[in-house]
């Protein structure tokens, strides 16, 4: 019987030997995978830090120079995220990111249309800045330390600032996190959606009852048929998903924003001239805003204006134009072939669109939010 | 080892010698088996120090800073992933007490039924469990809550039965609130429960000896229930205080409420388990011979009576190991509550494993604390199981 049992044995050893060897191999990886995962944050993976070897510092300095010789700038953008970067049935690219891209060509140029968007993915876009692909990254891509410094890159400014929000039925009359108190609220788990719901809510002193589920689908279905008050994730997803609502008008996203997703354009570092170009474009269509100035009025308002601030706006007096190498009436351009702030964001997300978000936050200083051009003198 | 001096054939060499074959095959098993495991173990460990990782359940003091929808016991978003869990483990308790408290009582009406000589009850009982029994539990929970418990009306237009609310909130019913003489009320239970068990001996006593034994499923119940309304006359002030809900606000408050998804659950496992079980039960009735029914009716037991006294108890011989099993596969299969979004362990484990960060450690808690409540509910049934074993003399 033992006789018979010894190829057993031998066959066992044989095997373990063999997973060990496919476990040797194999092992190491799925416990990172696994730690990257978890790691990951609620949006979209960024580029692991040591994906891009060494900075390339193309055109450091000569971005401008590269850009005119051109003849048209190269963005960096989004084409799946209507509001913010989308390639719609005519082929055109629409969207709030896409109309800061034209801002910068109608600053450089004088001509909106003088641009090209490249549609990147999450992981590529960073690449794609570092390796002079593109002259500028708008793509609803988060301000963090991290990306900051480490893969190279500048933020120039805050253009949107997003963050986790809720949705809610208009009939409930809930306008803000304190109306929701003793209210039931659904999430999906996984994400730090959860962990921020529960920090604001303990702080301010309110409480609720948190329905946690695994399948986002689930989650909006039980949310649409009344077994929570509302729904919470970042607000950009709430948008897109509150059009496939059944009845999308009976819903409303709340004004309340509860985690930090600031959202703006990036440059490669070590051309500060380029980057104080698009850092001032953002500007101009801020203090376009808080002036007044649109694209319809414009032009009158150049011609008319007593205000020195917006005599060097307009170029009319001063020369600030050169002192960032463009045309004196680059932030006229700007203005008058893409509007101001308000005209951007209403254009691509404001009340008559279908991806409607309330400014909140993303009002000028003077209305309680937190765009402020500095001065332009 | 093998050789011994006095043996006159040729000695037999080590390697063929059945004996030390049997434990040297043994020995090698068992090197094979722990160098296997420990290779695994260590893997892991070298894998999680090049992360900069050590495995430890540190991480259980520190706050969890998420919130759960339910919980049995006072919870807040600063407690520890400890309490996130001990929370987790009491809401599967839970409903895995109220789970196999009604699966197994619906099973056995519905195996009775299987057998009944009632052509409508027998088949509606077949169809039953025949569908049941197929049907894969988690599209069953899927039904259950969005198909069921999420289609009540909202809240603001909640069914009401009396004080009872129905609506996809969950169902709000009047509940007890303890008041100051709750607590010797409680001693007034404990008591009526020790007169009860007395009682049941008595009865038992005066069973075998007249060997007429009386409905003690009867009397003991009745005499603790008597026992205690007697309590609750005699106390100053009422233990309990009825709180009934009302909508306040966006949600009912007061009284208590069942979550759809604790309901879903419920009902789900349930439903799916009950059909097991009622399979459980026929084939342990159908175990007992023939003859034993037909010598109780010459007795002239009435059916009843042919099924508690002479039927059930040789049956229960067959019904309890594989009822453990499916008492066993309900609580683990309340994992899947997840898909429905109430926070049992897994649900719970889950977060905490997103949260924190600790893949490992809380994958390796969660099978302990499933392997834990499942070998008690084993002990317990074992032990039920030696308890009614048919005693030969």
């Amino acid at each position: 019987m033992s006789r018979k049992l010894f190829p057993v044995f031998a066959l066992l050893i044989v095997l373990s030997m063999v997973l060990a060897a496919c476990g040797g191999a194999a092992a190491p990886e799925a416990p990172a995978e696994e730690a990257a995962a978890v790691e990951a944050p609620a949006e979209e993976a960024a580029a692991a830090p040591g994906e891009t070897e060494g900075p390339a510092p193309a055109a450091s300095g000569d971005t401008l120079a590269t850009v005119q010789a051109r003849g048209h700038v190269i963005c960096g953008g989004n084409s799946g995220v209507p509001g913010f970067g989308f390639l719609d049935t005519e082929g055109t690219f629409t969207g709030f990111d896409i109309d800061f891209c034209k801002a910068v060509a109608a600053a450089v140029f004088g001509d909106a249309e003088a641009y090209e968007i490249r549609p990147l993915s999450s992981q590529e876009r960073f690449t794609a800045l570092q390796s002079g692909e593109i002259d500028v990254l708008i793509r609803n891509t988060t301000w963090t330390l991290s990306r900051d410094t480490d893969l190279g890159a500048n933020f120039v400014a805050t253009t949107f600032y997003d963050g986790q929000g809720f949705i809610v039925r208009k009939a409930d009359g809930i306008n803000t996190l304190e109306d929701l108190d003793g209210g039931t609220v659904c999430v999906q788990t996984g994400t730090t959606t959860e962990a921020n719901l529960a920090d604001t809510m303990a702080a301010r002193g309110l409480s609720y009852e948190p329905v946690v589920y695994e399948d986002v689908e689930t989650g909006w279905t039980t949310y649409e048929e009344g077994r929570c008050d509302a729904y919470t994730t970042d607000k950009s997803g709430l948008v897109a998903r509150q059009i496939l609502l059944t009845v999308p008008d009976d819903h409303v996203i709340m004004d309340e924003t509860i985690s930090k997703e600031p959202l703006g354009p990036v440059v490669r570092h070590g051309d500060d001239q380029w980057f104080d170009i698009v850092q001032w474009t953002v500007f101009a269509t801020f203090f376009a805003e808080e002036h007044g100035i649109t694209a319809a009025n414009a032009g009158d308002m150049m011609a008319s204006t007593a205000n020195p601030r917006e005599k060097s706006f307009f170029g009319t007096e001063g020369e600030l134009g050169a002192f960032l190498g463009l045309d004196a009436d680059w932030a006229y351009n700007v203005v008058s072939q893409v509007g101001n702030y308000a005209e951007i964001y209403d254009r691509n997300l404001g009340p008559d669109t279908l991806t409607y978000i309330p400014r909140g936050l993303n009002s000028l200083y003077t209305d309680g939010g937190l765009l402020f051009a500095p001065a332009w003198r | 080892m093998a050789k011994t001096k006095y043996s006159t054939e040729e000695a037999i060499p080590f390697w063929r010698d059945e004996r030390v074959l049997r434990v040297l095959g043994q020995i090698v098993f068992l090197v094979v088996a722990v160098s296997f495991f420990y290779y695994l173990y260590n893997n892991m460990i070298t894998a999680l120090a090049a992360q900069g990782m050590t495995p430890s359940f540190e991480f259980l003091g520190r706050t969890a800073g998420f919130d759960i929808g339910e919980s049995l016991i006072n919870y807040v978003r600063s407690d520890s992933y400890a309490r996130a869990l001990v929370v987790g483990i009491l809401n599967t308790i839970y409903v895995s007490i109220f789970g196999i408290f009604f699966a197994t009582i619906f099973g056995v009406i519905l195996g009775v039924s299987r057998l009944s000589k009632n052509f409508l009850v027998a088949k509606l009982s077949s169809i039953y469990l025949e569908i049941l029994r197929n049907i894969p539990l988690l599209v069953l929970l899927v039904f259950w809550y969005s198909g069921v418990f999420i289609t009540l009306p909202r809240v603001k237009e909640a069914i009401t039965f009396g004080p009872i609310f129905l609506s996809n909130r969950g169902i709000a019913v009047p509940w007890g609130i303890p008041t100051e003489t709750w607590a010797s009320y409680l001693i007034i239970l404990f008591l009526a429960l020790v007169v009860s068990i007395v009682v049941s001996w008595r009865l038992k006593v005066i069973g075998d000896r007249t060997g007429r034994p009386p409905l003690r499923i009867l009397w003991v119940p009745l005499t603790f229930l008597v026992l205690a309304m007697v309590g609750w006359l005699v106390l100053p002030q009422s233990p309990l205080e009825i709180e009934y809900p009302a909508l306040k606000g966006l949600n009912f408050t007061g009284g208590y409420v069942f979550s759809p998804e604790f309901m879903a659950l419920l009902s789900g496992l349930v439903i799916y388990t009950a059909a097991f079980v009622g399979e459980i039960v026929r084939a342990g009735i159908m175990s007992v011979s023939k003859g034993q029914h037909e010598a109780a009716k010459a007795l002239g037991l009435t059916s009843f009576q042919t099924l508690r006294l002479v039927i059930f108890p040789q049956a229960m011989r067959v019904i309890v190991p594989p009822l453990t099993s499916q008492y066993l596969n309900l609580t683990k299969n309340s994992s899947l509550a997840v898909a429905i979004g109430f926070p049992d362990l897994f649900a719970i484990g889950g977060t905490s494993l997103n949260q924190s960060g600790r893949a490992v450690e809380v994958i390796a808690l969660m099978m302990g604390l499933y392997l834990l409540s499942s070998l008690l509910t084993s002990v317990f049934m074992n032990w039920y199981n030696d308890k009614i074993k048919l005693v030969e003399r």
